[in-house]
């Protein structure tokens, strides 16, 4: 082998995932940055500069704004979630009688399509459905109310909906976080007659920190673009609409490309904000790649 | 006292997670008569009545649906695999100039939410004249997995290049190596690429929705999202329909439990 093949020889090896990756997302980066000081409409041929008006109007436009408040829903929700995934998480570590069936259960809703997720909590949610059988039944049914047509309860009952879809996956990934950390660390404080309570405060918490840290990125990226269950359950109707569902409106029914674009240029920003700082506070020691 | 309380608490639990599922399955099996004669909770009086499945499964187009989601699964994934592996391979057994940033793209890459790029990336796929073919999909399922060269590279590591040495010191090229002897021993890390993937291929939902719009092109999503309109007041159709969607992911499920834990464990966390 000569010097001069060995010098591009990576690169072939490299070339597909570099060429994908460069075209499908650092292409659209720059591209959405370059729109989002226009006014284009994706058609014409040329795009008219429009300065810093569609920022203006994101944040101006209440329109616009309205729909951060809408991810405040679904982030309060994931603290739910979280909360759940993680007492669940610790019970199914230790023996429990039928503990797979539990896991399994636990879990399965997160494999499930979106769409199917959306339809099933639609039966649920609709005028006297299931929520409000169940409901009457327990005699609580003077609650019964239109789950999804108030836009008081809307977007709780969807959030509701999103923590039933991704339970599953925090306790999943909890789960094995807590068996990764070896038995004998309990079997010492079990010794030193430290209860279940200690041990999770000391033991177990700690040991997941990255975990848990790492969900609640999860969280907050999720929060802001929800789109599926919004999109799928209300149509963004009763003042359900999220982030993505009004990006994609405003995009591909009003042809605003310009608009949308500067949507999506402040929910990247958000994100990547909101990602630095998780990494300033919980620095990630393990990433070591080569 | 202490145990009771939390099998009652995982009893509840998992009352919530089946019984909005066992409803629509209720309703899968009922007339229409029936439906709107009986509560939701109420099982149907018989559980052999097709009629809304066979409904279901030809007026959605199921068949077409499951067909076109097959099509772009197989692709999807076998290009995904041979993508991330070729790069994993490089970057992790060659040296060369720009090895930091080219790793550093990967990684600045995956903190961009897929959505979020949606409206710019739209415009590309148009200009390649992919937009309403499977192609599309196909494209876009290879160019934003970033997970899948991830995996590969930390499972990479475990692979000693000894054995690459010895290869090519008997003249194995590198190419050879790569293929006889680093992709084998990627299978574990292969079928866990291949399980997290390909359970979100099956249940994407926003990028067929976005570029596949003729129903020709109708993968399992769209097409049970497709039943929203026309169907709105016949919920026994639609919750035949979205028991055929979900009978699938029962199926491997049950079959791959344990595969589809670790793959996710590996896949969410590195």
């Amino acid at each position: 082998m000569t010097l001069g093949q060995r010098r591009w020889m990576p690169w072939l090896y490299l070339l597909p995932a570099l060429g994908l990756l460069i075209t499908f997302t650092y292409v659209p980066v720059g591209n959405m940055l370059l729109y989002s000081f226009t006014s284009w409409d994706g058609l014409d041929v040329t795009m008219e500069p429009a300065g810093l008006d569609n920022y203006v109007r994101v944040f101006t436009d209440e329109r616009y704004w309205r729909v951060f408040l809408v991810s405040g829903y679904y982030f309060a929700a994931s603290f739910v979630q979280i909360a759940i995934a993680l007492y669940f998480a610790v019970i199914l570590s230790f023996e429990t009688r039928f503990r797979n069936l539990f896991k399994g259960i636990l879990f399965f809703p997160y494999l499930l399509n979106g769409v199917a997720v959306g339809f099933v909590f639609l039966y649920l949610f609709q005028p006297g459905g299931t929520l409000d059988t169940v409901l009457g039944g327990i005699g609580l049914g003077e609650h019964t109310r239109f789950w999804l047509g108030d836009p008081d309860v809307a977007n709780i009952s969807l959030a509701g909906t999103s923590v039933w879809r991704f339970t599953g996956l925090s306790f999943v990934l909890f789960l094995g976080a807590i068996q990764s950390i070896p038995g004998e660390v309990y079997e010492a404080a079990e010794i030193d007659g430290a209860g279940r309570w200690h041990q999770f405060r000391h033991i177990i918490v700690p040991g997941i920190r990255r975990i848990i840290s790492l969900s609640f990125i999860l969280a907050i990226s999720g929060s802001l673009s929800v789109f599926e269950i919004p999109f799928i359950m209300t149509g963004g109707a009763n003042g359900t609409r999220t982030f993505v569902v009004q990006a994609y409106e405003t995009a591909f029914q009003f042809r605003q490309i310009g608009l949308a674009s500067a949507m999506a240029v402040v929910l990247l920003i958000v994100v990547l904000i909101v990602t630095w700082v998780q990494r300033r506070l919980v620095p990630d020691e393990e990433v070591q790649l080569t | 006292m202490k145990a009771f309380a939390k099998y009652l608490s995982l009893v509840a639990m998992s009352v919530v997670v089946l019984l909005p599922l066992t409803v629509l399955f209720f309703a899968a099996f009922k007339t229409h008569a029936e439906y709107s004669a009986t509560g939701p909770l109420t099982p149907p009086s018989n559980w052999l009545n097709f009629d809304n499945f066979a409904t279901a499964w030809s007026e959605g187009r199921m068949l077409l649906g499951f067909w076109n989601t097959t099509v772009i699964l197989a692709v999807s994934l076998t290009g995904t695999i041979l993508v991330g592996t070729l790069a994993a391979y490089a970057i992790n057994r060659f040296e060369f100039p720009f090895k930091r940033l080219v790793l550093g793209s990967f990684l600045v890459a995956a903190l961009v939410p897929g959505v979020t790029t949606q409206v710019a990336t739209y415009q590309i796929v148009k200009s390649m004249g992919l937009v309403n073919t499977s192609g599309s999909a196909i494209v876009l399922f290879l160019g934003t997995d970033i997970i899948s060269v991830y995996i590969f590279l930390q499972f990479m590591q475990s692979i000693p290049p000894s054995l690459d040495q010895a290869a090519m010191i008997d003249g194995a090229s590198r190419f050879t190596v790569y293929r006889r002897i680093v992709l084998p021993l990627m299978k574990p890390a292969i079928a866990t690429v291949a399980i997290i993937k390909g359970i979100a291929i099956y249940n994407e939902f926003y990028i067929p929705f976005l570029y596949l719009r003729s129903p020709d092109l109708g993968v399992i999503s769209t097409a049970l999202f497709r039943f929203k309109g026309p169907y709105g007041a016949q919920w026994e159709t639609i919750a035949a329909c979205t028991m055929i969607v979900i009978l699938p992911t029962v199926v491997i499920f049950l079959l791959l439990q344990r595969l589809i834990y670790n793959g996710i464990t590996a896949g969410a966390t590195k």
